[in-house]
């Protein structure tokens, strides 16, 4: 993590509003810019549209709004690009992505934007000490979040991964300080590889099930199904258009299905709507009823609509959310969820128990580790370094091992705290007897 | 105060002719300052208290910067060494560390010799008692027989001598080294002035009689075939060279150390003081690392004029008997007779925080310290302080600004970094591992990092500038040829190089930075290159291997740079910084912190705290 690095960071709450601004400042702002835009970098303090597009496939992603100011007269006294876009998660995942690829880029560092405008004395005192205690909140932060993965599994397995580096660490500096002790001896490198590739192994492992679980985090999707005439799109466009729920990408039609996403309340959720599925009755429709069922076996919680005049179209699976809809007209039974289109207080309570259902599936981001994408990016660098660290012990190059395994130590600490010098000659004055 | 009007006066002086203390002295001298080295007697100078080596891996890299910064120790060890080798020489030169083994006698009559001839420096002789102070401002120095010795800055290099205690078995003898007595009234009179005292320990082996040991029998170390000198000045070594031998404990001679154990000052609990980790005694190795069948001894001549033998690997407290039993159980030293036994010593340090990293006192105006009394151990870390100590002492005593040694470009900046903004819990020693850029940080280079700093600071001659100069150009005219050289793909394949066919010119500088590729391969594709000199090609094609990773660690020796470099004034007043908590206030009123960096490092600082005392940093450089 350089501090040369151009950063970037959403500076609107993700899922929360129609736009969302990107903030990009460093000596690449202006690249960044040119190459997302295909044109020069705009007068600064203008606001300018611009289509914004991959610079690598070409293919358009939004237009958006840029705002280009130079350095030192900007927020960091760097070089600053504000970004608008839409605030769909297709839109800031393309662009976040893109942004990543640049080299000298990469994401944030919490309070890094506030540390960068300190350095470049853009405070008084005064301004200071308030951001002071900005930046000092943003570490509790982190400490609780330190403290919550402690007890969750993923913190041990950080603390696993640590001590399995402080252990490569202590065979690859034992050989390069202490080679001309009896106790020492030869470097054992092909135990230092194997461990190596494991750990990587391992890390590699938990990227990809964090870059999983950083998908699903970001669309908890449910599906309204049930026999026709339900009330499936009656409670489609309610759900919509609850004052609860903040539309963030207007509804579409994605495969003959209809679907919009939402934020209830800071939890993302896609809602699918089955509409206009019936028994098959020609080979059409049957390709629409498929289509359904799909959605339904692959959602993450299905909302089982019925009511008492239609007859049940499918079995509520186990999970499944039943809900009777027309309450008003025709009395559910007693003791299930029962909705009516004009009695908004229960088109609130679903959203409630839905929300509810989506918190427990996916948890509520407290657990913090690997559903951040800073941790993701960590566990990236990571590996990489890992593999030039087992590439440089292979060919006994053990000096150049042994800086590939300094970054990876700075990487993991920022999951799971790094070791220090002095840690390190502990351990190896713990495992060697070392002393001429 | 009253002065004697005939006390000597001089622009600096330096208590203590050891390694911090000689190279202080010279520094000083080298800078222009009339210089006194103090020494309680002449013979003194240029000792070396413990084993008969210098350098090593991470001290052989000190001992470079030392050089390259003008000082002794690796010219005078160059012409008393008798055995030289570079460790890790099979291992990428970021990894090496030149050591040898010293004549003792042949080592302190060079350094006399060289102290000789430096025209402003004077030897005066005599036991320091204390410091003379004027206006809280340290000033000179009383000695033992009343004289008083006066300057505009002191160097305090007094090693093991600060109330030192020697440990042998249940006996404690007041000492600062064996047979040599202790500086008693100097530590006294330095801790009534506030300095944070401590005690740390340390030990040495038994010296052996070389005619009462087997030494034929025994397996021999021998040096490398083509000794490498530490200087950058230095041609060659005339001196002969020996080999060492090799043995080690059994566990016969572990029984006999368990059993002599209850009488070890260590157990009966008469050292309270912290050893090194590092360098345990044979009785901490014996009890810590039991399970082993042995521990390895290295038999070191202490000279070749002299059939004294120190075992080392086998540093002692036990008592004499014991030490006796225990050693001859060691194969080849069944008929052994002792010179000198071994002991453990216990001495005052003051905590290294109080100092500024220019080695100053943060209480004492004017007392610069170097060495043992700053926590550290080893010849090496001792000396590398004293270059800094006697720079900065004479800038002091001429009104100038002292200078600090960057972590990112020495060793010797990372250990007073280290000292300054830590402290020590053990006798500090480096250790490659120590430093974040070792790449950069060479045994191979410390002249391209350092030479030029001493040549701006004043402290090295005219005759070195000029050798560094023709080095430097040397090397950068074969860099410009390598990258002006280029050749096909085809060309580099029928050298047998294996290059993809790409179609791709690739230049000599290119081809140099594979690991499959030497100079000796590119002079056979570009005969023209054979007339450039030795040094000139290793140097350029060690910087070529290392250049990807050193084009990365510059990006982060900029960036640490950047972030930690922002000044702080010594005088600031944080009571009067509003928002800083009562606990982090008083730490930085004693810490003085001169640079955020070292703010940093102040136990239980906040990134809160941080951000308040950046913008007083960001305030003193716009005043300043
Ligand atoms: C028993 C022993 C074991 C050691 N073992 C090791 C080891 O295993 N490994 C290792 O790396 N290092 C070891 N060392 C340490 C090494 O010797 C020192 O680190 C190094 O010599 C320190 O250098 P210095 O210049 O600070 O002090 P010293 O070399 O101790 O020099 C101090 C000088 O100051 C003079 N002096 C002191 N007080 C006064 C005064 N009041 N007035 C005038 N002159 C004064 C003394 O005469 C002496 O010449 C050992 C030292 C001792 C004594």
């Amino acid at each position: 993590m350089a501090e040369s690095d151009t950063i970037f960071a959403l500076a609107t709450p993700p899922g929360r509003s129609a736009l969302a601004v990107f903030r990009i400042s460093g000596a690449q702002a202006g690249y960044v810019l040119e190459m997302l835009s295909g044109r020069a970098v705009p007068e600064a303090r203008r606001v300018v549209l611009r289509a914004i597009s991959d610079p690598d496939s070409g293919e358009r992603i939004d237009t958006g709004l840029a705002t280009f100011f130079k350095g030192p007269a900007s927020f960091t006294g760097e070089d600053l690009l504000e970004l608008t876009v839409h605030g769909g998660r297709g839109v800031i995942n393309a662009v976040s992505s893109i942004l990543r690829r640049f080299e000298k880029v990469r994401t944030a560092e919490p309070g890094e934007f506030t540390r960068r405008a300190y350095s470049a004395g853009k405070f008084d005192l005064a301004q200071a000490e308030a951001i002071a205690d900005l930046i000092d909140s943003e570490t509790e932060f982190q400490r609780r979040q330190a403290l919550r993965l402690l007890d969750n599994g993923l913190g041990r397995r950080a603390e696993v991964w640590r001590q399995s580096l402080l252990q490569i660490a202590v065979e690859l500096e034992s050989v390069l300080d202490f080679s001309d002790e009896g106790d020492v001896g030869e470097a054992q490198v092909e135990g230092l590889v194997a461990r190596a590739e494991e750990l990587r192994l391992e890390i590699v492992r938990a990227r990809d099930a964090g870059a999983r679980s950083l998908a699903l985090r970001n669309g908890f999707t449910v599906v309204i199904a049930g026999p026709p005439n339900v009330g499936k799109s009656t409670l489609f466009n309610l759900l919509a258009g609850s004052e609860l729920a903040i539309v963030t990408e207007y509804a579409g039609t994605t495969r003959d299905l209809l679907s919009t996403d939402l934020d209830l309340d800071g939890v993302p959720v896609k809602l699918v709507d089955t509409a206009g599925v019936r028994v098959a009755l020609d080979p059409v429709e049957a390709i629409g009823v498929e289509r359904a069922r799909s959605a339904i076996g692959s959602a993450d919680l299905v909302v089982r609509l019925q009511s008492g005049d239609v007859d049940p179209f499918d079995e509520a699976a186990p999970g499944d959310l039943v809900v009777w809809s027309k309450a008003d007209r025709f009395a559910p039974p007693k003791g299930v969820i029962a909705i009516s289109s004009v009695d908004f207080d229960s088109i609130s309570k679903l959203i409630k128990s839905i929300r509810e259902r989506a918190l427990n599936t996916v948890g509520d981001g407290s657990e913090g580790l690997l559903t951040r994408q800073r941790h993701l990016d960590a566990l990236a660098i990571s590996a990489d370094a890992l593999g030039r660290l087992i590439e440089a012990s292979r060919g006994n190059r053990l000096e150049l091992a042994a800086e590939e395994c300094r970054d990876v130590n700075v990487a993991l600490g920022s999951i799971s705290g790094s070791f220090g010098a002095e840690e390190l000659l502990g351990a190896i004055f713990a495992r060697f007897c070392i002393g001429k | 105060m009253k002065h004697d009007s005939q006390a000597e006066r001089f622009d600096v002086i330096v208590i203590g002719g050891g390694h911090a203390g000689c190279e202080a002295a010279a520094a000083s001298a080298r800078m222009g300052a009339r210089t006194a080295l103090v020494t309680k007697s002449i013979s003194d100078i240029g000792v070396m208290s413990c084993n008969p080596a210098i350098g090593g891996l991470g001290k052989g890299q000190i001992v470079r910067e030392i050089d390259a910064l003008d000082g002794l120790m690796a010219r005078m060890a160059d012409r008393a060494g008798i055995q030289f080798r570079i460790l890790n020489r099979s291992r990428g030169p970021a990894a090496r560390g030149p050591r040898a083994q010293i004549d003792r006698r042949l080592y302190q009559r060079a350094m006399q010799t060289e102290l000789a001839t430096y025209p402003n420096l004077s030897t005066v002789v005599g036991m320091v008692d204390g410091l003379i102070l004027q206006e809280g401002q340290v000033s000179g120095v009383r000695l033992h027989d009343g004289r008083a010795v006066l300057a505009g800055a002191v160097v305090l290099t007094a090693g093991t001598f600060l109330r030192g205690v020697i440990h042998i078995g249940r006996k404690r003898i007041a000492a600062g080294r064996v047979g040599e007595a202790p500086a008693e009234l100097l530590g006294r009179n330095l801790e009534s002035f506030g300095l944070a005292v401590g005690r740390l320990k340390t030990g040495t082996p038994a010296r052996l009689h070389q005619r009462t040991i087997d030494w034929d029998g025994l397996e021999r170390q021998p040096g490398d075939s083509d000794p490498e000198p530490f200087s950058f000045l230095s041609d060659g070594i005339a001196t002969p060279q020996v080999d060492c031998r090799i043995t080690r404990t059994t566990a016969a001679t572990h029984d006999i150390i368990r059993d002599a154990f209850v009488d070890s000052p260590l157990r009966t609990g008469a050292i309270v003081g912290h050893g090194p980790r590092y360098c345990p005694s044979i009785e901490d190795k014996v009890s810590r690392f039991g399970d082993r069948d042995g521990h390895q001894i290295f038999l070191e001549p202490e000279g070749f004029d002299t059939e004294l033998v120190y075992p080392n690997g086998v540093s002692t407290s036990l008592s004499e008997s014991a030490q006796e039993r225990f050693l001859r159980t060691i194969p080849g030293l069944e008929r052994v007779e002792i010179a000198r036994y071994g002991y453990a010593i216990e001495y005052d340090y003051f905590d290294p925080r109080g100092l500024f990293p220019t080695l100053e006192s943060k209480n004492l105006c004017r007392l610069f310290l170097a060495g043992q009394v700053n926590g550290t151990t080893g010849y090496e870390e001792a000396a590398g302080q004293g270059v800094l100590a006697g720079i900065n002492a004479a800038l002091r005593s001429s009104g100038a600004t002292p200078a600090v040694l960057e972590r990112s470009a020495s060793f010797i900046g990372v250990m007073i970094d280290d000292l300054t903004s830590r402290g020590v819990t053990e006798p500090y020693r480096m250790f490659t591992s120590r430093s974040e850029f070792r790449l950069s940080l060479r045994a191979d280079n410390a002249d391209f990092r350092l030479t030029p700093v001493g040549t701006s600071l004043g402290c090295v001659s005219g005759g070195r500038t000029a050798a560094f100069r023709m080095r430097e150009l040397e090397t950068s005219e074969v860099a410009r040829k390598l990258s002006g050289l280029s050749a096909t793909p085809q060309m580099t394949r029928s050298f047998g190089i294996d290059v993809k066919e790409d179609g791709v010119r690739r230049t000599a500088m290119e081809l140099l930075a594979r690991v499959d590729v030497c100079f000796e391969d590119l002079i056979r594709m570009w005969p023209e290159l054979s007339n450039s000199s030795a040094s000139a090609r290793m140097q350029v094609e060690t910087d070529a291997k290392y250049a990807v990773y050193l084009d990365r660690q510059n990006g982060a020796v900029s960036d640490y740079r950047a972030r930690l470099a922002a000044k702080l004034s010594p005088d600031l007043d944080y009571r009067s910084i509003p928002g800083l908590s009562n606990e982090i206030r008083s730490r930085l009123l004693k810490a003085k912190p001169l640079t955020l960096g070292h703010a940093y490092e102040v136990e239980g600082m906040t990134p809160a705290a941080m951000t308040l005392l950046a913008a007083y940093a960001k305030r003193g450089e716009a005043g300043a």
